[in-house]
């Protein structure tokens, strides 16, 4: 979560005054699973980068280099979509 | 210096009108609802023969009225719009967005009584169930201060302090379509007084792009609410800040409130809108005779001057609060209810009665409002209210 402003120091009438703001927004605490990506598994099809809904997957170089823990929903669909995801994604329960 | 004014007789809704083409709005969105219809019917003529340079938006509903408005204001418009009834009702999460929004969008309100049974006369329920919405709340007694409340409102709205917007409410039919004198300001004298309107924001200025209306959950919508209580509260000192200018240009005194002979008024009368013109007939007879008697009319209800309505009325001895809308909490109407409780600090505090009159527009004459000081009058030497809550010449 960002540090939490007073009344005093935010925006009139609840407007956004920064485009594209909401990755400083923390979601990643609403999760109950987590998805663990092993990189000895992986064969970067980056199938679970086209299938995860909130862009959570992280790559660079056309290659899958972990998740953003941020916001991650833990929704599942990665390792679902993932084939060969006994190797490669699964998900765990959140401690 | 006071401007030269030109004297006509017109309604209160061709008064409000002439103030909109002053003031000349980037946009009016409107529907039409007796008997508001005027104020726009007027408008689109002025529109139509190009006295304005307003975008005019014909709509298929109120709630369409007030989403064009805050779409228009967001924009960075000047954008007004006007209504009544059934019409306010139908904006009613609109009145929330508008306000939430911080937009300084204003809006004559002509009041009429709603629905059900079908009414199309004054009373107030339209806008005492508004009191919660965020909005600023003006009263006006006649066709003259609906014109001036109008053209204040422009400048109290956009006030950097405040930004919310303010509903000016007249009494439907009574001034609305009664013609009576008025003073109109020069056009140019008003254009100079509400300015060129530049906007806090605007979702159109591409070089600092916004988001209006995001998700704020429990980590912010308290903060963004708490803001607005600020501005209202801040709202008060810039209601007197532009009376006090617009006495200026018109010579014509506006407060919080008007007392009408209350300097030693021991029986008093608070009533808002046309019914006060009314008691002040009554309270001239009656000090005529040499009874201490006055009336405090609230020009501003929102925010609600609850210190200075208890300093005004603590020296009085008994005060009838009239309501022209019913709340249904069996213990009076909305005014009773706030000023009664704004004397729960007080020492000095006079019995008070409540009165429930005028609904539906039954006719409130000098007859009934000669009562309220008869019944004052028992009171006082009972030394106590026989009845807290009266509905004012019903048949039983
Ligand atoms: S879907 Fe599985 S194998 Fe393909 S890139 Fe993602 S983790 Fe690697
Ligand atoms: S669990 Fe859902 S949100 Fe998290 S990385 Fe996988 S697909 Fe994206």
């Amino acid at each position: 979560m960002n540090e939490l402003k007073g009344y005093k120091d935010i925006p009139i009438g609840g407007i956004i005054t920064e485009a594209g703001n909401s990755v400083t927004y923390k979601t990643g605490d609403w999760r109950s699973q987590k998805p663990i990506w092993k990189e000895e598994g992986c064969v970067h099809c980056l199938i679970c980068w086209v299938f995860c809904p909130d862009d959570s997957i992280k790559v660079e170089d056309g290659k899958v280099i972990g998740i953003d823990y941020d916001h991650c929903k833990g929704c599942g669909i990665c390792a679902r979509e993932c084939p060969r995801k006994e190797r490669a994604l699964q998900m765990v329960k959140e401690s | 210096m006071a401007s030269e004014q030109k004297r006509v007789a017109m309604t209160g809704n061709e008064a409000v009108a002439n103030g909109m083409r002053q003031i000349n709005p980037d946009v009016v969105a409107a529907y039409p609802i007796t008997p508001q219809t005027d104020i726009v019917q007027f408008y689109s003529s002025f529109a139509a023969d190009g006295l304005v340079h307003t975008e005019m938006v014909t709509v298929e509903s109120e709630h369409s009225a007030m989403s064009a408005t805050i779409g228009a204001s967001a924009a960075g418009a000047r954008a007004m719009t006007a209504t009544s009834s059934q019409g306010l009702a139908l904006m009613w999460e609109m009145l929330h967005i508008a306000s939430g929004y911080r937009l300084p969008i204003v809006m004559p309100v002509v009041n009429r009584a709603l629905s059900s049974p079908i009414n199309i006369h004054c009373d107030h329920s339209d806008t005492m169930g508004a009191l919660t919405t965020g909005w600023i709340h003006i009263y006006s007694e006649s066709a003259q201060e609906a014109y001036d409340n109008l053209i204040q409102a422009i400048r109290i709205a956009e006030h950097p302090d405040v930004l919310l917007p303010v509903m000016v409410c007249q009494d439907g039919f009574i001034t609305s379509h009664g013609i009576e004198i008025v003073f109109l300001l020069p056009d140019e004298v008003v254009k100079e007084f509400v300015g060129e309107y530049k906007p806090h924001t605007s979702v159109l200025d591409v070089e600092n792009p916004i988001a209006v209306g995001p998700l704020q959950l429990q980590d912010y919508y308290t903060e963004t609410k708490a803001q607005e209580a600020e501005a209202m509260a801040r709202a008060k000192k810039v209601i007197l800040e532009v009376a006090e200018e617009y006495e200026k240009i018109s010579g014509r005194k506006y407060g919080l409130f008007e007392e009408y002979k209350m300097d030693d008024a021991e029986r008093v009368i608070v009533v808002l809108n046309s019914t006060a013109g009314t008691t002040k007939a009554v309270v001239d007879e009656l000090r005529a005779k040499g009874e201490k008697v006055g009336l405090l009319k609230p020009r501003v209800l929102r925010p609600f001057p609850a210190d200075e309505l208890v300093e005004a009325l603590s020296s009085a001895k008994a005060v009838a609060v009239m309501d022209r809308a019913e709340t249904f909490s069996t213990r009076g109407g909305q005014l009773f209810t706030e000023i009664r409780a704004a004397f729960y600090e007080s020492h000095k505090r006079p019995l008070m009665r409540n009165y429930i009159f005028g609904l539906g527009g039954r006719d409130t004459t000098t007859r009934e409002i000669h009562r309220v000081f008869k019944d004052l009058d028992a009171d006082l030497e009972r030394g106590q209210v026989d009845k807290l809550v009266t509905h004012l010449d019903v048949r039983e």
